[in-house]
């Protein structure tokens, strides 16, 4: 077994371009900033690949088993012999994967942001903060200890909350950043309970330790978990739920889904590397961690893949209506999310029936790479038009050829099309329902042809429904001026990310992943089932072909259909009434009659108390303050009183 | 009851009944007087006591300085003409009672304590006795206290000039030196 | 004289001392504060005389403590007017209520 410590360096390179950028950057590398933020990821890119080599391709498998190797552990801090928070790293099949998913991802966003967001004043602070994240999310992947994990998550919280605020003079974009923090922080509540009853009734915080202890039925501790029960549901099932609440806070599953289209007011490289791929995705890596306990818990698990295939279709349903593009990918996110959630949720542990798990590591290695391949398109496209409204752009097939080119493989790649990746991924995942769940299969077959509807609504409406003709007039005009920033396309360092992902988004579906990464380590064997697939492709070329009969040129179609369904229209447009809902508890509910009696009780009780003490010394003080008149007399008459108890007490009290 | 005693009781009478006065009455001048009989009349307890030097020394420094001063600086403040103010009642309460706790309880002790003399040698105390130790360097010598009190005499007559000069510009004292 | 006792002579003594101290805390009138303080340095004198003369007659230490005692007090009360005299100057009064500025 080779030694894998350099894995340290890949997120300790980012953390060092935080602390240098942010302590440094604003006076000495505002130009530079680019430069080193993406050498250093690169650095740590393909120090990841040479782990990746050397994990799946050199070690390889050890009994037929790929190994879960700890690299490091570091007791930081012990309560007790058995219990304590270790700092480690781990490496192991999932570990590897995510580590080339989130390196290669935030490389891609580092270089598009290298022109995306040339000009801003504040370059340096962006890929500080970018760093930042990067290195959140790398060490939450390569936790060993569950305490460790919570403490990454709660940093790629905050490096979220920094980003998504960046443009912090924009009232929406605060509001936003705070709604974000705020939401995924109250999940965090579920998440934090969850791992002490986890390691209450587990004895220890190590991740390793606790699946080993609660996946063998005879072991004392899974005996006590089970058998103790809180209205009516074992404690097994309470601490799996509310760590899955945690993990359904950042991946924005519902109902804890409202913060993730407020978020895409951050600067759109950012959406595509957080919300898209990165961040979103680490409630699926949680219950993928995880797993082996999940699975030993029939109701923890049902409710993961109900809430997952729930929001996948909500989700669906919402992104038809939506009229601003990154909102649309928004909920494309929150569906695919989705469908990894239930992947996960009909999958058992071990062998055949591990399918599931596997699809759902696999859709979401794919989903990283056509994802954000779609936001950094959206993010070009935004760049020239400058406005993120569908009813601002049209025909922009002729004026950005090669966004549009890697535009539609993403799309092709997210509504399941052979050979795009996302077909290979996408079957997986219907295998895996179909053979488990019939129902959740037919919801997830019904939101793929959803998916491929309003993904295509989106190409559409940017790239061909009106004519360019005002636009290429706009862009003369506006060259005219303005040659020293090209309102175009963009600089090569936005096109090349573009073309990088785009040929990603095309050859990663040819993967084995079945061989590398499968719930017990061990490969398994899957084939295409051809039969299968017939339904899902027929499914989404129908629904391509609906949509471009609607929106690919302007007709009055689309009209028609949103006044057919009318009601139901206008709910989905309004996001079905759930931050509404939510407005309505916390300022009706909570604020009157938990958070004013609170605060009341604090002002004036516990303020008031330490007032009562002030005033009280200071009246105190008022009363005596007449002893200082400044009069000998009254001076002298008080030493003389003074000496005289003294002298009594001396010569007949106290002999 | 022979002489001394009754005469002992005279003077003490003279020198309480006279500091009682001197201290309540509310004419100032006639406090000063009341002061000179007082002090008088502790010149005699001297005399009474056999100790003729002290005797002799009050009244000419007590009586006829100090007395003397105190009239001087009355007139000087011109104070000599109206009526003091009367003190609060509470104040005339409160030190009359610390007084006269205070009597009680030092005469209390006084009482308890047996003085008991040492030796029954005659009380020497003619004037070459006191001139000889006051200059004497022995033991039981008083050189030294009477140098220091010859410089604090010194002292004091310089710094009553100073406190009590009208500050003119020639004798205002400037605190911030210019150099040399 | 020695039929009266040494008792007794401390009893005068101690009673002059505390009328002076009376005078010292009611007197509103610095003049009339130098005049009680001067009685009861006085009866401290009376004390060292009479100590010596009925306990200690073979030296001769209370009379010259007496002596300096007496000498120090004419210092003292000269030093005491001329900064009655300054008072003056700057109050315009010596009344004792009147230079109250050493206060909160």
């Amino acid at each position: 077994m080779s030694n894998y410590l350099y894995i340290l360096w890949i997120p300790l390179l980012p953390l060092a371009t935080f602390v240098v950028l942010g302590l440094f950057g604003r006076k000495y590398f505002a130009k530079t900033a680019g430069i080193i933020g993406t050498a250093s990821l690169l650095t740590s890119t393909l120090l990841s690949f040479v782990a990746a080599k050397q994990y799946f391709f050199v070690d390889g498998k050890v009994n037929g088993v790929y190994q879960k190797i700890i690299a490091l552990k570091y007791t930081w801090l012990q309560f007790s012999p058995n219990v304590s928070i270790d700092m480690g790293v781990i490496v192991d099949p999932i570990s590897v994967m995510m580590l080339i998913v989130v390196t290669s991802v935030s490389l891609m966003v580092h270089v598009f942001s290298l022109g995306y967001m040339k000009g801003e004043e504040r370059f340096a602070t962006y890929y500080a903060f970018l760093s930042l994240f990067t290195f959140s999310m790398l060490g939450l992947i390569l936790s060993v200890n569950i305490f460790q994990v919570y403490m990454f998550w709660e940093l790629v919280g905050v490096s979220s909350f920094l980003l998504i605020g960046y443009y912090f003079n924009k009232p929406s974009a605060v509001a936003a950043s705070k709604k974000a923090f705020i939401v995924t922080r109250f999940a965090d509540l579920g998440f934090l309970i969850g791992i002490l009853i986890i390691g209450f009734y587990g004895g220890t915080l190590d991740i390793g330790l606790l699946i080993e202890k609660f996946t063998s039925v005879q072991s004392p501790e899974f005996i006590s978990i089970t058998t103790a029960s809180f209205l009516g549901a074992s404690m097994l099932t309470w601490g799996l739920v509310l760590i899955f609440m945690g993990g359904a806070g950042k991946s924005a599953m519902f109902p804890l889904h409202i913060w993730l289209p407020d978020a895409m007011e951050g600067p759109t490289p950012v959406s595509a590397l957080i919300h898209a791929a990165t961040m979103v995705v680490a409630g699926v890596y949680l219950v993928a961690r995880l797993f082996p306990v999940f699975s030993m818990d029939e109701a923890a698990l049902t409710i993961v893949t109900y809430v997952g295939a729930f929001s996948a279709l909500l989700a669906a349903v919402i992104a038809c209506t939506q009229t601003d593009i990154k909102r649309v990918l928004a909920y494309s996110t929150m569906s695919q999310i989705g469908y990894m959630m239930f992947a996960l949720g009909v999958s058992k542990n071990g062998g055949e029936s591990g399918l599931g798990f596997m699809a759902s590591m696999f859709h979401l290695f794919t989903h990283a790479f056509f994802k954000s391949l779609l936001f950094l398109g959206a993010g070009a496209v935004i760049h020239m038009v400058h406005s993120n409204e569908m009813k601002d752009m049209g025909g922009l097939r002729k004026l950005m050829p090669i966004t549009h080119a890697a535009f539609l493989i993403a799309c092709l790649a997210i509504a399941g099309i052979p050979p795009f990746a996302g077909f290979f991924s996408k079957e997986e995942i219907l295998t895996a329902a179909f053979h488990e769940n019939k129902l959740i299969y037919g919801v997830a077959l019904f939101t793929a042809a959803l998916t491929s509807f309003y993904m295509f609504r989106l190409y559409f409406a940017i790239f061909w429904s009106k004519e360019a003709a005002a636009k290429a007039h706009h862009h003369d005009a506006h060259s005219q001026h303005d040659d020293t920033h090209d309102h175009g396309e963009g600089t090569w360092t936005m096109k090349l990310p573009l073309l990088i992902l785009a040929a990603c988004a095309v050859g990663v579906g040819f993967i084995p992943f079945s061989q590398f990464i499968t719930s017990d380590g061990a490969p398994l064997e899957t084939h295409i089932d051809m039969v299968f697939s017939i339904a899902p492709v027929a499914l989404s070329i129908i629904a391509i072909l609906l949509s471009a009969s609607f929106y690919k040129s302007q007709n009055a179609k689309s009209d028609k259909a949103v006044a057919f369904f009318g009601g139901f229209y206008r709910a989905a447009y309004k996001k079905f009434y759930v931050d509404e809902l939510y407005l309505f508890i916390t300022k009706k509910i909570v604020f009157p009659f938990i958070g004013q009696p609170i605060a009341w009780a604090d002002r004036n009780i516990v303020d008031g108390f330490m007032l009562l003490l002030a005033n009280t010394t200071a009246k105190i003080s008022t009363a005596i303050k007449g002893l200082q008149s400044g009069k000998v007399q009254n001076y002298a008459l008080y030493f003389f009183g003074g000496v005289l108890a003294l002298s009594v007490l001396f010569i007949y009290i106290w002999k | 009851m022979n002489t001394s005693a009754i005469i002992f009781y005279a003077i003490a009478t003279l020198i309480l009944g006279a500091a009682l006065l001197a201290v309540t009455t509310l004419k100032i001048f006639r406090s000063a007087i009341w002061l000179l009989f007082s002090l008088v009349g502790i010149a005699a307890l001297y005399f009474w006591m056999q100790v003729e030097f002290i005797a002799a020394i009050q009244i000419v420094v007590y009586v006829g300085g100090i007395v003397v001063l105190i009239i001087f600086s009355i007139f000087l403040t011109q104070q000599s003409g109206k009526e003091m103010a009367k003190p609060a009642t509470s104040k005339i309460i409160f030190s009359a009672l610390a007084a006269l706790l205070g009597t009680a309880f030092t005469f209390n002790l006084i009482n308890h304590y047996g003085f008991n003399t040492t030796s029954s040698e005659p009380f020497n105390t003619n004037v070459s006795e006191i001139g000889t130790q006051m200059l004497s360097t022995t033991s039981h010598g008083f050189i030294l206290p009477f140098e220091v009190v010859s410089m604090l005499l010194l002292a004091a007559m310089v710094g009553c000039i100073v406190i009590a000069m009208k500050p003119t510009a020639a004798n205002i004292v400037h605190l911030n030196n210019k150099e040399d | 004289m020695n039929e009266i006792p040494l008792t007794h002579i401390l009893f005068v003594s101690t009673a002059l001392f505390f009328i002076g101290m009376y005078g010292l805390f009611t007197r509103r009138n610095i003049i009339t504060m130098l005049m009680s303080i001067e009685l009861m340095l006085n009866s401290v004198n009376i004390n060292f005389v009479a100590f010596n003369k009925y306990l200690f007659p073979d030296k001769l230490d209370g009379l010259f403590f007496s002596l300096f005692i007496i000498t120090i007090a004419a210092a003292e009360a000269a030093v005491a007017i001329a900064i009655i005299i300054n008072l003056y100057r700057s109050h315009q009064s010596i009344d004792v209520d009147d230079a109250t500025e050493m206060k909160f």
